[in-house]
């Protein structure tokens, strides 16, 4: 009976996988194909990859995009750490709920507010809309998710190597840079990776706020697409895909070689004893 | 010394949650009072509750984000149940994870292949001898690629619940006679309350405003509140109802909120 419920089981989840990847690989396999629409495999031909990076237009966006992701989430990972630090700091504790909850906002928000609502204050500052507003709207929808990655491991980490440090006349800025940045790490890692993969997803904010001119890769996906089917997307969809299994690989990488940095130095602190 | 050390330091996060979090939503609900000529005035949200054309749109958006949300949780049940108990359940889920890294519109803008005259669901329909369906534009087809996008998001939660069940719950079921069906329906469900709660925060608050998915699958039938909000905002340049749609938006946001948050106290009497 259990045997049989298990294979039933195994039956569904393979089905579930199908369903999950069939768009996906659908969507690289015509990048291959000659021909000009997503409806019947004529052979293989590399021309729509020739026609993607000879596409200097798409270039130029692409290379706008990395831009923004990089530069958005290097600001938002010092600046979410430094707000993880603020958070860790409080001393009531009805003041960290409130500051942790306004932090989430803009996490469980819709992303058409967030976009209205900056496009708004763009204009209302009136800083012009392309790459500066785009920058700083990234910045600012990434920093929430670097602080939530950054503070368990400040919660996690013992006062009494603060304290320690203070005794021993470390100052302010030694026992930050010495004590706590190191702790912290992992976690700090894992928010730059976050806010990279946010800026790269994201489509809604970047729309409202980009004006004319400026263009990341989803805004001009989105606009081609309404135009419909042109094989140079599934080619951009083949490169995309292959540069997040790259993420994905060197992010798990960091997690692994961090998690088992930890286990070695949990044994060795208990062969220690 | 060391307080303006710290002043320094806390600065930009705090510039950060008064310019970017409080202040945008303070603009929204500030201009939501104004008119297209400029003008304060109520006039925005006496239209938007007089009118029919934006309740049914109300009605038809929540609508839609609860049947998106409902069919990701009876596709991401099993699923997370199944893979809870599989030998290398990391590897698994990871797998699951990986569709949630490609670009959202590359996903969509599959679908629009997929669901075409001649594309493969229609292929397969024809394979089985059915008659060839108009599949995309429709409510229908809105629904099914919201519900793909959404399933990865409502798995995770619904598993990080489910591995934080102790076995020995499991096993003391058994024990006391419950078949496979009374311990997930006695034990699991209950127990995985939480992880379906934030599932349904996750997945039904941005159903309510796929505004791109709309545009490209559900072509101009389908109108949600965030289509409305794009419409206004980007479209007839009418930033007052906009917002005042907005406002309305982050209410039913709240309100979901408020429904699926575990009060902690509960939780630990």
């Amino acid at each position: 009976m259990a045997n049989r419920s298990s294979k039933l089981g195994r039956l569904y989840i393979i089905i579930v996988f199908l369903l999950l990847y069939i768009p996906i690989v659908y969507l690289i396999l015509y990048s291959f194909s000659k021909g000009t629409t997503m409806t019947n495999f004529n052979g293989f031909t590399l021309t729509h990859y020739g026609e993607l990076f000879a596409d200097k237009r798409m270039l130029a966006i692409f290379l706008d995009t990395i831009l923004i992701a990089l530069l958005s989430s290097t600001f938002s990972t010092i600046i979410g750490t430094m707000g993880a630090l603020a958070v860790n700091n409080t001393k009531r504790r009805h003041q960290r709920e409130t500051l942790l909850s306004l932090n989430n906002i803009l996490l469980v928000s819709p992303d058409v507010i967030i976009g209205a609502s900056f496009l708004i204050f763009f204009t209302a500052l009136k800083v012009p809309l392309g790459f500066w507003s785009v920058l700083l709207s990234h910045i600012a929808f990434e920093i929430p998710i670097v602080l939530l990655m950054v503070l368990p491991r400040l919660d996690e980490m013992s006062p009494s190597l603060i304290n320690a440090a203070n005794d021993l006349g470390a100052t302010t800025g030694q026992t930050l840079s010495r004590i706590v940045l190191p702790v912290i790490q992992p976690g700090i890692i894992a928010g730059f990776f976050m806010a990279i993969t946010y800026s790269l997803d994201d489509f809604a904010v970047t729309f409202f706020v980009t004006g004319n001119g400026f263009s990341t890769l989803s805004v001009e996906i989105y606009s081609r697409a309404r135009q419909g089917i042109s094989l140079e997307i599934n080619a951009l969809a083949g490169i995309m895909f292959i540069f997040s299994l790259i993420l994905v690989v060197v992010y798990y990488f960091i997690e692994n070689h961090n998690a088992s940095k930890l286990k070695k130095q949990d044994k060795l602190e208990v062969t220690g004893k | 010394m060391r307080r303006s050390f710290k002043t320094m330091f806390y600065t930009p996060y705090m510039l950060w949650l008064v310019l970017f979090v409080i202040s945008p939503v303070a603009l929204i609900v500030y201009y939501s009072f104004f008119n297209i000529h400029h003008q304060f005035t109520f006039s925005n949200y006496q239209e938007f509750f007089s009118s029919g054309t934006y309740l049914t749109m109300t009605a038809n958006s929540v609508l839609y984000a609860f049947l998106i949300t409902l069919f990701s949780i009876l596709i991401s049940y099993p699923m997370a149940l199944v893979i809870s108990k599989l030998k290398h359940r990391d590897l698994w889920i990871l797998l699951v994870i990986l569709p949630t890294w490609i670009n959202l519109l590359l996903k969509a803008y599959a679908f629009i292949g997929l669901l075409s005259h001649d594309g493969l669901v229609n292929n397969i329909f024809q394979f089985f001898g059915l008659p060839v369906q108009h599949m995309l534009f429709t409510d229908a087809s809105f629904i099914l690629v919201a519900a793909y996008i959404q399933i990865p998001f409502m798995i995770l939660p619904i598993y990080n619940s489910m591995t934080d069940i102790s076995e020995s719950y499991i096993k003391a079921s058994r024990d006391l006679g419950a078949t496979n069906w009374q311990t997930l329906t006695k034990i699991i469900i209950p127990l995985t309350m939480p992880g379906i709660k934030s599932g349904i925060q996750i997945v039904f608050i941005p159903s309510l405003s796929l505004f791109m998915l709309s545009r490209l699958i559900g072509g101009n039938k389908v109108i949600t509140l965030g289509t409305a909000v794009e419409e206004h905002f980007l479209t007839t340049m009418n930033w007052g109802m906009g917002s005042t749609i907005g406002v309305v938006l982050i209410i039913s946001m709240v309100i979901v909120m408020l429904l699926t948050t575990t009060k902690r106290n509960r939780r630990r009497s």
